[in-house]
């Protein structure tokens, strides 16, 4: 079953790209369809499977490879972690192959569009079902191609393929520290095994370990190392510039990679490694600091931005810093819980986005939209969803996991902490007011698209509909429904009841402490339902505190996400023109946001130039004159001097060639006297 | 007390024997024929040499030396003779439509080859140093002729005449140097020389002396610097007689220098060692870089067999008998690339003209692709590459120079063959990718046609079966070391 889950879409990948032109684009879609179909459905039922009979298992598939005291394996590790994992993924994937039938219907290489989206997908799976940090860096690598495939799959447009070339190389940096980081753990633990490495951790949370000279503890290192490649994957601030460019891709992969899936794995890897994470505390607080300062950076570039998908983008960049700063505070499985539920409403947000992209014929800019909910009254439904989950809008699935983030960022009482719930405060307020900036835009006020646009307005086909659908289900009650068995009540008791007020759900939440052995036997908590696979020092149990944290501080992001719908309803509906004004009169603050803080410009200046100039430097003058000049180039000429040299030589006259026979033969023999001394 | 003489005692040189009574029935059926002489007496000559050929495998290849220890017959005598007389067959074989389409279709021709043959034979045969110089010189003498034979044509001329007086200049040093060896050691015959030597350290006079012999054999392997001669002669011959000079003289020449070295100054193999290292690499080092500026393809395969011969030196000089075994081996691959080569080149005939630019092959894959690809495969072996036959022969010849540490000879070797190959792959470059020339005349003779046939089926499926052949060479040179 395990296997089905992680191979169905390696398997409909090689069908649709060996076979893709044989089958045609219909069999490469259903092929592909069918696989996630398998997969998405077979997860499901693992879940159930893993969690509820609470049975995490390793599957031995193969031996990688052994060379002296390094082993590696093949293996599939289904714990709960890996198995919420795998139900996202899937689920969320199989909605957005579906909705790539409709939405590249007009494109013609189909075929090759599915395939890398399954290749995505197994490479997604692999990832998250490593029992060793090896498998988990082929899988890591597999998503980085297949985002840089998927990202450039335009490729005859010259800025998909920047931003393609861009991802991969800025994604590099990030693997770069994540490989340095698999290697250091190797050199600490002697194993990339995660079972061993878990067990080894508490006694080495002392040592240091000597670099360069200086003595780094050794935890914390490798941590920080780990951090970097998740920097990487899930664009926090520093290595963030990719994610935004990303968006030249095709909607649908924006969709499932660049929201939901691939850009969560670097959350996935830190709360994967939390048993070592609980010994760096060092560690932990700079993952808090950096993703509050992603969050809230984040959102006030979404305030000013134009294009709907680049919006959208940082919304994920912002909120993907609200897992980090929950991950920072200890608090793993709410920022698990956030990422289940953000995969929902974001891919929603997304394909919504998609969906009204192919409506208005391939214009992204919101400012040549408006007035078209009346045309595409689902997809206005649709986003409606998807924005009120974002903004956390009590009841649907952001609420829950949002606030119990910021509550227990503000219960670890730590500066980090309080740092990050007031930035996080702040990117709550930001984020409902760019989500309805752009609904509003969007959707309302007079048309300011042509004609000829608008006469092609037209709601999308079932197909696509139909994904958003299950995402909107998704995005409404993961947060209510699923999170019942997620994380708290008791089967008995509960039945039938799903939504209650948010202040129970929060107490049933944190009521059952990670540490309390009287729970052990409960699945029905979140002790029982983590198991293993998430630790938590009791010193560091923040969704504990985060029970006792004052009511102000769990009111407060819902009333910030209401005010922040109230102003942008009244800077563009009720006084449209006054956004523009504000915007003038905070002239640097809004050139800075506008200008995403200037980070791609720092960036060129400071590394892409120089790269570009040392690039120039070696390949003209080290490539072309050192070692094509002395080498082929000038062995190549001197060759030919050499050949011309003797063709001289060559006279053609009688007494020269005797000459050179004689003299040869003088050499020789006096090559003997010398030698002997006769 | 002379020892009695008996016929019987003269059957290992049966096929030799055989050979003078065909020359010179020749002589006699040549004169009195007056219309097409030429062409009935070559095909006879190539019956005449299968009929040796098949007296040799007659004859009992382990004797003792008869002729009072002139001559003898041993497994690396009988191998090379073999080797010889099917490299004179094909010789003569490309030859005979060559002969008539240049109008030199005189009946001298197949006689004066028959007599070389003869020269070759007594070469790789002689144990003593008198009966060594007769059969070079009988040898010589015809190739002299053959290289002048188009004598209303200045540059075949010119041809005949600078390789005849470099050739006696070669000649007196080999004399000069067999004088000197009798004067030291008081012997001819090899075994008495060896003996002699047994021992006792080299003094200075026999040192020079064999330094003068080395320096005559190297005139006739074409050995750098006593080589000179090889382009010119190669360019101004007629090109059925230059095919000859790449294919067969060189065995005999080579078989010689083996025998000299191993069976008479065998006991100081460290002297000549030095000497052979250093023509060897000077060989390699010139074939190589020397063909890099050739336009003319006859030059061009001068240079080649130039650099070919100093692969060879590089398994004498390692002085061992798996080293000689893989000498023999290289001979005869690069014998049988020769034949093939040199019968592409004969048929480079336009309107009847002979061509012989390497710009006139330019685009032949589009005019004459089955002859392209076979230069090309011919070209592909003459450089080494794998896995055609030509990669064995020098395979074996570094593997031997390793055994025997001669690391710094064993790397400039392949470096060489490196820069060489650039030439061989310029003519492929020259007929696959320029823009084809007027097609080449196809009226090719069968016997052509059949030479080329065996040379490049060789070239191609040697790797199939290489046991047999590389066995009998190690065979062969193990006769060398077995006294």
């Amino acid at each position: 079953m395990e296997i089905l889950a992680v191979f169905t879409p390696l398997l409909g990948f090689l069908l649709a790209f060996l076979f893709g032109k044989q089958m045609g684009d219909r069999g490469a879609q259903f092929v592909t369809c069918a696989g996630m179909s398998v997969a998405a459905f077979v997860s499901v039922v693992l879940f159930f499977d893993v969690v509820f009979d609470s049975d995490p298992r390793t599957i031995q598939l193969a031996t990688w490879m052994t060379a002296g005291d390094f082993s590696v394996n093949w293996a599939l590790r289904v714990d709960q972690l890996a198995a919420v994992m795998i139900c996202v993924v899937n689920i969320v994937s199989a909605c957005v192959h579906f909705y790539s039938i409709g939405y590249m219907a007009h494109d013609s290489c189909r075929a090759r569009f599915m395939s890398y989206l399954s290749l995505f997908t197994f490479a997604m799976l692999m990832l998250v079902t490593s029992d060793n940090l090896l498998q988990l860096f082929f899988g890591w690598e597999g998503v980085g191609v297949a985002s840089y495939l998927l990202i450039g799959f335009w490729n005859h447009k010259h800025s998909a393929n920047a931003a393609a070339v861009k991802a991969f190389i800025v994604n590099r940096m990030g693997d770069f520290g994540l490989a340095l980081g698999v290697m250091s753990a190797f050199v600490i633990f002697g194993s990339v095994q995660f079972d061993a490495m878990f067990e080894k951790a508490p006694e080495l949370a002392e040592v240091n370990f000597m670099f360069m000279g200086h003595s780094v503890h050794a935890l914390t290192l490798i941590c920080l190392l780990l951090f970097i490649g998740a920097c990487g994957k899930s664009a926090q601030l520093g290595l963030h510039t990719w994610l935004p460019d990303a968006m030249e891709g095709p909607t649908p992969v924006s969709a499932l990679i660049h929201a939901a899936t691939m850009v969560t794995a670097g959350v996935f890897l830190v709360a994967r490694m939390s048993p070592v994470f609980e010994y760096a505390p060092f560690a932990l607080e700079v993952v808090t600091v950096v993703g509050a300062l992603t969050a809230f950076v984040a959102a006030t570039i979404g305030l000013t931005q134009f294009d709907i998908k680049r919006v959208i983008a940082y919304s994920t960049m912002s909120q993907l810093g609200y897992m980090f700063f929950a991950l920072g505070v200890s608090a793993y499985g709410a920022a698990i819980f956030h990422l289940m539920t953000h995969a929902f409403f974001k891919a929603l947000l997304f394909l919504g986005a998609g969906s009204v992209i192919h409506a208005m014929s391939d214009e992204q800019d919101m400012r040549n939209m408006g007035g078209i909910w009346k045309l595409i009254p689902t997809t206005y439904v649709l986003m409606w969803i998807g924005s009120l989950a974002l903004a956390g809008i009590p009841f649907f699935a952001g609420y829950y996991s949002k606030d119990i983030i910021l509550e227990s960022a503000f219960a670890a009482h730590s500066g980090a902490g309080e740092f990050a719930y007031w930035m996080g405060i702040a990117a709550a307020l930001m984020t409902a007011f760019y989500s309805w900036r752009l609904i509003f835009m969007t959707f309302h006020g007079a048309p300011r698209a042509d004609e000829h646009v608008m006469a092609h307005v037209h709601e999308s086909p079932p197909v696509m509909i139909s994904s958003l659908i299950i995402l909107a289900t998704g995005a409404i009650f993961a947060g209510a429904l699923f999170y019942e068995p997620f994380v708290a009540g008791d089967t008995g008791g509960h039945e039938g009841l799903q939504i209650i007020s948010h202040e129970i759900e929060i107490e049933r939440e944190v009521e059952a402490p990670v540490v309390e052995e009287e729970h052990e036997e409960n699945i029905w908590n979140r002790f029982g339902f983590w198991g293993e696979s998430l630790k938590v020092l009791p010193e560091h149990d923040t969704l504990a505190a985060a029970h006792h944290v004052p009511e102000w501080v769990k009111l407060l992001p819902t009333f910030m996400g209401v005010l922040g719908i109230f102003l942008a309803w009244v800077l563009y509906i009720k006084r449209a023109g006054v956004a523009t004004r504000i915007a003038a009169v905070a002239g640097p603050l809004h050139r800075l946001f506008f200008h995403k803080w200037y980070f791609d410009e720092l960036y060129e200046t400071l590394f892409v130039r120089n790269a570009w100039r040392i690039g120039r430097a070696f390949s003209l003058k080290g490539d072309k004159q050192i070692i094509d000049g002395y080498g082929p180039d000038g062995i190549a000429a001197w060759s030919q001097r050499v050949a011309s040299g003797i063709g001289r030589l060559q006279t053609g006259c009688l007494y020269h060639y005797a000459f050179a026979m004689v003299a040869g033969l003088f050499g020789i023999v006096t090559w003997f006297f010398l030698r002997a001394g006769f | 007390m002379m020892p009695v003489f008996s016929w019987a005692s003269l059957s290992p040189a049966l096929p030799e024997l055989f050979l003078v009574m065909l020359g010179m029935v020749m002589v006699l059926a040549g004169l009195s024929q007056s219309e097409g002489a030429a062409r009935s007496l070559c095909r006879v000559a190539i019956g005449g040499f299968a009929l040796a050929l098949m007296m040799l495998l007659g004859v009992n290849w382990d004797s003792a030396p008869v002729m009072n220890g002139m001559f003898v017959m041993d497994h690396f005598a009988g191998f090379m003779k073999l080797l010889i007389l099917l490299g004179l067959m094909a010789a003569v074989a490309l030859s005979v439509r060559y002969l008539e389409q240049e109008e030199i279709d005189r009946f001298e021709y197949p006689i004066l080859i028959v007599f070389a043959g003869l020269g070759m034979m007594l070469m790789v045969s002689a144990h003593n140093l008198l009966a060594m110089y007769v059969g070079l010189e009988l040898q010589s003498l015809s190739l002299y002729v053959l290289a002048a034979f188009r004598r209303n044509h200045s540059k075949s001329s010119e041809a005949g005449m600078k390789y005849f007086v470099l050739g006696a200049l070669a000649s007196g040093m080999l004399l000069f140097g067999a004088s000197l060896v009798y004067g030291y050691t008081g012997a001819l015959g090899f075994d008495a020389i060896s003996h002699a030597l047994a021992g006792g350290k080299a003094g200075a006079g026999l040192v020079i002396g064999l330094v003068f012999l080395l320096v005559g054999l190297a005139f006739k392997v074409s050995a750098v610097p006593f080589h000179m001669w090889t382009p010119d002669v190669y360019e101004g011959a007629p090109t059925s007689v230059t095919a000859l000079f790449a294919i067969v003289p060189k065995i005999a020449a080579m078989g010689l220098l083996m025998r000299l070295l191993t069976e008479p100054f065998g006991s100081i193999m460290p002297e000549w060692q030095q000497v052979v290292w250093v023509l060897s690499l000077a060989s390699m080092a010139v074939g190589a870089f020397a063909g890099l500026v050739q336009n003319n393809i006859k030059r061009l395969l001068a240079y080649s067999s130039i650099g070919n011969m100093g692969y060879a030196l590089v398994g004498v000089a390692a002085g061992t008998a798996s080293g000689m075994g893989a000498v023999i081996l290289y001979l005869a691959i690069y014998m049988i690339m020769a034949a093939g080569t040199f019968g592409i080149v004969l048929s480079m005939r336009r309107g009847g003209r002979a061509y012989e630019d390497i710009e006139d092959l330019s685009g032949l894959s589009r005019t004459n692709p089955l002859m392209a690809w076979t230069l090309a495969f011919l070209m592909f072996s003459m450089s080494g590459i794998p896995p055609l036959a030509g990669f064995f022969g020098k395979l074996f010849i570094f593997q031997a120079a390793i055994a025997s540490q001669f690391y710094v000879l064993a790397v400039l070797g392949v470096l060489c063959s490196v820069v060489a190959a650039y030439y061989y792959l310029r003519v492929i470059k020259v007929m696959f990718f320029d823009d084809p020339l007027d097609a080449l005349d196809s009226d090719l003779g069968f016997s052509l046609r059949a030479v080329v046939f065996l040379s490049i089926a060789f070239v191609l499926f040697f790797i199939f079966s290489p046991d047999t052949l590389v066995e009998t060479s190690r065979n062969a040179a193990a006769a060398l070391f077995a006294g």
